[in-house]
């Protein structure tokens, strides 16, 4: 191990060190410098078809559909722009129902899933749909066979994430879909957090419907996707009526930076997939093994392998996430998911898992990124280490 | 990426605008700042205020003082959000709206236009007067291919006194008149940041005090659980930046308008019987929709791209259909007389030089389809 003198370690850090990577994440330079053109010198509606400008911005706004489609080896005719996840993941699901919900009323998904999803769910419970909300096992993974118990004759669709916002766990997608193939059913996953950090294939998944959000993957804010088979055909109705862009789908002008933002930060994670989650990985476990080396009670949430590589949910009996967040000012780390940050419940994920009331109300989540450095994570060690030693003794 | 600079003139401003510098530089500096605004860390802190202070921005500007502003991805997503989210009744609008308005409407009785394209009042007051259950109205502030200015104030006193509530699409006015929600009485309104200068998707839906609705997407509860998803704070950051720039210079209204005039006045001097659609009522100050004899609006655009002008034959959404103006048809013109208008738009950074050459392509291309000698011509000139 490699040593140094802490002042010197401290003053190379910029505070407060980001370390909430899954909350969202800053936008690459790369990614910037593509969108940048798109502000100003290229102003053209991308559906202004009579002239150059509109030319050019529907050109770039193509290419980028191919990097998009690219990461998901789909084809870009099955690919539509959003204004991010939680639109794909009402669209796919709402947009689903309303098109096949005279024949089949069931929907599965897990309780764990996003607030988006969850909340879409209900919606559609409300207006007559069968929706089963799974529990998972206290590894935060579905159990299959549960899974496999609940599709029936009705079931419409399944929607199960790819990769978990809070505990950071990946569900075993292909296995999922194949299963939903042979019983006939539709399969959407929220693939947000998973991009970027794990291979997906629509193909040889067996996905129907996969949710794509810019700004998780270092792309701008306000842009996502969602991927819809063609072969064989998976058909939704829109929710936004309008001009009729995106196949009808979707209207709305497109943002031609915005769509050129994602194509750009789609391409430069998956020339990184075969590299920066092995890197994302070292840092994480450093982090934690630097923790729990320390703190030998730490109670760790979700399944340790079968886990993105940049994510740890962690918590310390008797500690409050409050506490330790206010003790940590200059970490941004977080409690639950951002969308939940401001209300004072438990996470309802980790309560899910199984977990006491009080590792519910401790959970704090790490989301490491492409921009940390190991000097942060030493440094973050080090801090958590002491407040939580100092807390505990109190 | 190597291919040739474009170099055509720009006068397609209702279908989206170039940024402004100032909001370039507003956006570059809201990017370097990383949080998700509703994370509790500094990072979130930060952005969170930034969000805070659009909104006062947006509420100031546009005179909805106590409003709620709700932040979405642009105007068609506004006025669906307006128009799925009404908690009462039937929606009833007006013959000459956005797509996105029109489709998201269940009622199909429109409310008819008079030729100058100004909605019918009496009409309007007839209609509401058969409604036995509660309606929401929409009617435009200014339309998109003609940019006739709709009586809003008068919409508003008659619909309110019927118990109906008004939703106003007031994108392509923005930045082009001044607006006041309090004044013209509104219980909703629609805006868009990239018709002005402003970024694309990037938009808004006002809401005024007291007014109920409800969500068309559901998920993490922000934007007042009215529009969940992480917000596209960068843009938003942009959007107040563009109105900021409008009200720091009210000169520029009036530059554009010069510029139109003249623009307008040349054409008018190269043929007197020249058709401008709604120029007898309140227009905006940088729309032209103009009728060329003997030539398919078609055509008209590509001729004119070529010859470096990029126009567009009503509005750009619709642009890859063939069919006549439902705004033109609307107004009582025949199909052959729609489909003979362009629309030319103009804004903040157009140049005497560009009213120059749009005028002197315009009058070239006029006098060739009057003497039909038209087909045949390929000369990029």
């Amino acid at each position: 191990m490699i040593t140094y003198s802490e002042e010197a370690e401290t003053e190379k850090l910029s505070f407060p060190i980001y370390l909430d990577n899954q909350s969202t994440t800053a936008t690459d330079p790369q990614v910037l410098e593509t969108m940048l053109p798109f502000f100003n010198a290229k102003p053209g509606n991308p559906h202004s078809d009579g002239h150059q400008y509109g030319r050019e911005a529907m050109e770039a706004v193509e290419i980028a559909r191919v990097k998009v489609a690219a990461i998901i080896a789909a084809d870009p005719r099955e690919v539509i722009f959003t204004s991010g996840a939680t639109e794909s993941n009402n669209l796919a699901l709402k947009g689903a129902a309303s098109f096949y919900g005279k024949k089949r009323k069931r929907i599965i998904t897990a309780q764990t899933e996003h607030k988006c999803v969850i909340e879409t769910c209900k919606r559609l419970e409300a207006s007559g749909y069968e929706v089963i909300f799974l529990p998972v096992k206290e590894t935060g993974i579905l159990d299959f066979e549960t899974l496999n118990a609940s599709l029936n004759e009705d079931t419409l669709i399944v929607s199960i994430m790819a990769a978990h916002n809070e505990i950071g766990v990946l569900q075993e997608i292909a296995a999922i879909g194949e299963l939903c193939k042979t019983r006939g059913a539709l399969f959407h996953t929220d693939a947000a957090q998973a991009i970027g950090k794990i291979r997906l294939n629509v193909q040889s998944m067996n996905i129907d419907l996969l949710s794509i959000s810019g700004h998780k993957i270092y792309g701008p804010k306000g842009i996502g996707a969602l991927y819809i088979r063609r072969r064989p055909r998976v058909r939704i109705n829109p929710l936004i009526d309008g001009g009729g862009q995106e196949r009808g789908l979707r209207s709305g002008t497109l943002s031609t930076p915005l769509c050129v933002g994602l194509g750009e930060a789609c391409d430069i994670a998956n020339q990184n997939l075969d590299h920066e989650p092995a890197r994302m990985l070292e840092l994480r476990q450093r982090l934690y093994k630097g923790i729990t080396s320390a703190i030998p009670t730490t109670l760790l949430h979700g399944h340790m392998q079968q886990r993105l590589p940049g994510n740890l949910n962690i918590s310390f009996p008797g500690i409050s996430s409050d506490q330790i967040m206010s003790a940590i000012p200059e970490i941004a780390f977080s409690s639950g998911s951002a969308c939940t940050s401001n209300s004072i419940e438990p996470s309802y994920v980790i309560k899910a898992l199984g977990a006491p009331d009080d590792a519910a109300q401790g959970a704090i989540r790490f989301g490491l990124g492409r921009f940390t450095t190991a000097d942060e994570i030493d440094y973050s060690v080090k801090r958590i280490t002491s407040v939580i030693t100092s807390l505990s003794a109190k | 990426m190597t291919r040739k600079v474009n170099t055509n003139r720009y006068l397609d401003y209702n279908a989206s605008a170039p940024m402004r510098p100032i909001v370039m530089r507003a956006m570059q500096e809201a990017m370097h700042l990383v949080g998700n605004p509703s994370s509790v860390h500094k990072h979130g802190r930060e952005v969170s205020k930034t969000l805070t202070e659009a909104r006062d921005i947006l509420m100031e500007t546009i005179g909805a003082k106590n409003s709620r502003v709700i932040f979405t991805s642009g105007g068609t997503e506004s006025n669906n959000l307006a128009l799925h989210g009404r908690s009462i009744g039937t929606t009833m609008v007006s013959d000459i709206e956005h797509d996105s308005v029109l489709f998201a409407a269940d009622d199909k009785n429109r409310i008819p236009v008079n030729s100058d394209g100004i909605v019918d009042l009496k009409r309007f007051e007839e209609m509401l007067s058969l409604r036995t259950s509660p309606t929401l109205i929409s009617v435009m502030l200014a339309n998109n291919e003609t940019g006739v200015i709709q009586p809003l104030h008068e919409i508003t006193s008659i619909a309110h006194h019927n118990g109906c509530l008004v939703h106003c699409d007031a994108v392509q006015a923005l930045g082009k008149m001044d607006i006041n929600m309090s004044h013209l009485g509104v219980d909703l309104l629609s805006l868009s940041a990239h018709k002005t200068g402003g970024p694309k998707g990037i938009g808004a839906l006002i809401i005024a005090d007291g007014v109920k609705l409800g969500p068309q997407l559901v998920g993490g509860g922000q934007e007042y659980t009215l529009r969940p998803g992480t917000e596209n704070f960068v843009s938003i950051s942009g959007f107040a930046a563009t109105l900021a720039d409008i009200q720091a210079q009210p000169e520029e209204i009036s530059r554009i308008s010069k510029m139109r005039s003249s623009l307008e006045n040349k054409l008018r001097q190269a043929f007197p019987d020249v058709e401008i659609f709604g120029c007898n009522g309140p227009r905006l100050i940088n729309t032209t929709c103009i009728r060329m004899r003997g030539l398919p609006a078609e055509t008209q655009v590509i001729a004119l791209d070529l010859a470096g002008i990029s126009v567009s034959a009503g509005s750009a959404c619709s642009s890859g259909k063939v069919t006549p103006s439902h705004v033109l048809k609307a107004m009582g013109l025949s199909s052959t007389i729609a489909n003979e208008a362009i629309r030319i738009s103009i804004g903040w950074a157009t140049t005497d030089e560009d009213i120059e050459s749009a005028t002197k392509a315009w009058i070239a291309l006029q006098e060739k389809a009057l003497l039909g000698d038209f087909l045949g011509e390929h000369q990029d000139t």
